[in-house]
């Protein structure tokens, strides 16, 4: 069942310049792809590919200039629909600082329900729920401006969750945020992915789109590659045309290959490389 | 350093007077600081000073942390007791060059000088007792009524949520920007006052620019999770009038009544 439906869509960011005249830039060129329920798919490309700007038309924070979004075929367009598709399409944003509304951690998670129009006691166990979700539970008292970036990321995250949604679009989630904060973003990311939330995630990091089900790759403004990891890590040259890099795991594993030791090409991660070396010397 | 700033000086607790509807605290408060220039002699300063000890010792704050208020506002009362002092004709006390105290010089300095000191530690009990969110809330739900004349209470409200809650923020992104102004030269510690004034803006002005930009992602961030103005939101923790709040409604008439009677002591 397709969940978001995206068909040629194109955007325009225009600018007026101080003499009065407008400039427009086209940040996304005609594409069209439908994301299925229930599947985890990673958006790659270099910094202005278009891929942050295609995150956000997803749940109508920004209007197609031409072309059009469907939502559980909801017109993101549609002023009467806003509300009820970004409900369904939550949001998670790069700096975990800006999208903190309160000082205390649980009334922050509560912020969406409360906006949605939940009854009390039901926005109480959301929060309690999405909280637990993230590992986040026991610090549901602090202030927010006591965590570390990481945190505040998870903190962001279960304020997503606590709204319930089908879908949640991650854009760049661990862009700031040190090694261990990003490792425990993504854990919480696949694990959201496994409860059957509906997954995008947008990310420059190779070896996080490594863990996805599909790979979109973007390059200036048009999809460049659409297919599983498997498939794009096999073609180098695809992956450099994009201006990306390989995964270091499957960089890795293409080496060792290279040298004459068979190697899986099912490795994609770093874990999966320590999982067969491991089976390997046993 | 950054980490250490209190929120709105909020003091946790589990006395009765953290636990009072903010709105009862909030109108308490009010009251007391009417109260405060309704006062004419020193016998009122006395009851009110002893009703606003007792709050205290109730709450269990500190009193290091709720004397920490007034340090801070020292150098304005210091001012307010020495133009009082000289500046009032009368029976003169003291006379030296052109300075002249009056005996009721001295009466008005003190008198001011004790009003804002009650002044100030009375709010503060307010702030300290008080959670920022219950604090914003209570203020909300007070200004409903007056929405009806066009009073955005409920942006008054998140407004104040969002400023507590960026305080930090900002601090930080104040220190990041004075780092990276020294880390090019800049001086920020020698010169003239006007001078020292003059190289704030190369602080003010990033930090000015930056703050438009948090404030544009938090809005994207908060319309992504479907805010869309104060209609139709329901609160997590409402707040309701309880037993103890008629209690303490009883309690600060009572103590109003004395208040007032004491101006015919």
């Amino acid at each position: 069942m397709t969940i978001i439906s995206v068909q040629n869509l194109t955007f325009e960011y225009v600018r007026t310049a101080e003499d009065g005249t407008t400039k427009s830039y086209r940040a996304i060129d005609d594409i069209s792809f439908d994301i299925e329920a229930g599947s985890f798919v990673a958006i790659v490309g270099r910094n202005g590919s278009g891929k942050s700007t295609l995150a956000k038309t997803l749940n109508g924070l920004l209007v197609p200039t031409s072309g059009r979004i469907l939502v559980k075929d909801m017109d993101t367009a549609d002023d009467n629909l806003i509300w009820d598709i970004r409900s369904k399409v939550g949001m998670v944003f790069q700096n975990p600082d800006n999208q903190i509304v309160s000082s205390i951690v649980e009334d922050d998670v509560a912020f969406g329900p409360e906006n949605l129009g939940v009854p009390p006691e039901e926005i109480r166990k959301r929060v309690d729920d999405a909280l637990k979700a993230v590992g986040m539970y026991k610090h549901r008292l602090k202030g927010a401006h006591m965590l570390s970036g990481g945190q505040k990321q998870r903190i962001a995250i279960a304020g997503a969750i606590a709204m319930r949604p089908e879908c949640i679009i991650f854009d760049e989630p661990t862009a700031m945020l040190d090694p261990k904060g990003r490792e425990k973003v993504m854990e919480i990311i696949r694990n959201l992915n496994e409860e059957g939330i509906t997954t995008i995630l947008i990310t420059h990091f190779m070896e996080e789109a490594a863990q996805a089900d599909r790979i979109i790759v973007m390059k200036n403004g048009q999809i460049y590659s659409d297919s599983t990891p498997e498939e794009l890590y096999s073609n180098r040259e695809k992956i450099r045309g994009a201006g990306l890099e390989m995964p270091p795991a499957v960089d890795l594993r293409e080496r060792i290959a290279e040298r004459g030791i068979e190697m899986p090409e099912t490795i994609m991660t770093e874990d999966d490389l320590v999982d067969y070396i491991v089976e390997q010397r046993r | 350093m950054i980490r250490d700033i209190t929120l709105g000086q909020y003091y946790p607790g589990k006395s009765v007077i953290h636990k009072l509807d903010a709105r009862t605290k909030i109108i308490g408060t009010i009251a007391f600081i009417v109260e405060l220039f309704i006062v004419n002699n020193f016998w009122g300063f006395l009851i009110a000073a002893g009703a606003m000890f007792a709050v205290i010792g109730v709450s269990r704050v500190p009193l290091k942390f709720i004397f920490r208020g007034l340090t801070a506002v020292f150098v304005i009362i210091l001012f307010t007791f020495v133009i009082n002092l000289f500046m009032v004709d009368g029976r003169v006390l003291w006379h030296w060059w052109i300075l002249t105290i009056t005996y009721e010089g001295l009466r008005r300095a003190l008198f001011m000088a004790v009003r804002l000191v009650l002044l100030i530690i009375g709010s503060s009990i307010l702030t300290l007792c008080t959670k920022p969110i219950e604090l914003t809330d209570g203020l909300e739900k007070l200004l409903k009524p007056l929405q009806k004349v066009g009073v955005p209470s409920h942006e008054i409200a998140l407004m104040m949520t969002i400023a507590l809650r960026f305080i930090p923020t900002l601090m930080e992104e104040t220190d990041k920007i004075i780092k990276a102004q020294q880390a090019r030269g800049a001086d920020f510690e020698s010169g003239s006052i006007i001078q020292r004034a003059k190289n704030l803006i190369p602080i003010l002005i990033p930090l000015f620019i930056s703050s438009f930009r948090i404030a544009q992602e938090l809005a994207l961030a908060m319309e992504a999770r479907c805010y869309n103005g104060g209609s139709g939101r329901t609160r997590m923790n409402e707040i309701h009038f309880k037993k103890k709040d008629m209690v303490a409604a009883v309690v600060l008439a009572v103590f109003l009544g004395v208040v007032i009677a004491s101006r015919w002591i």
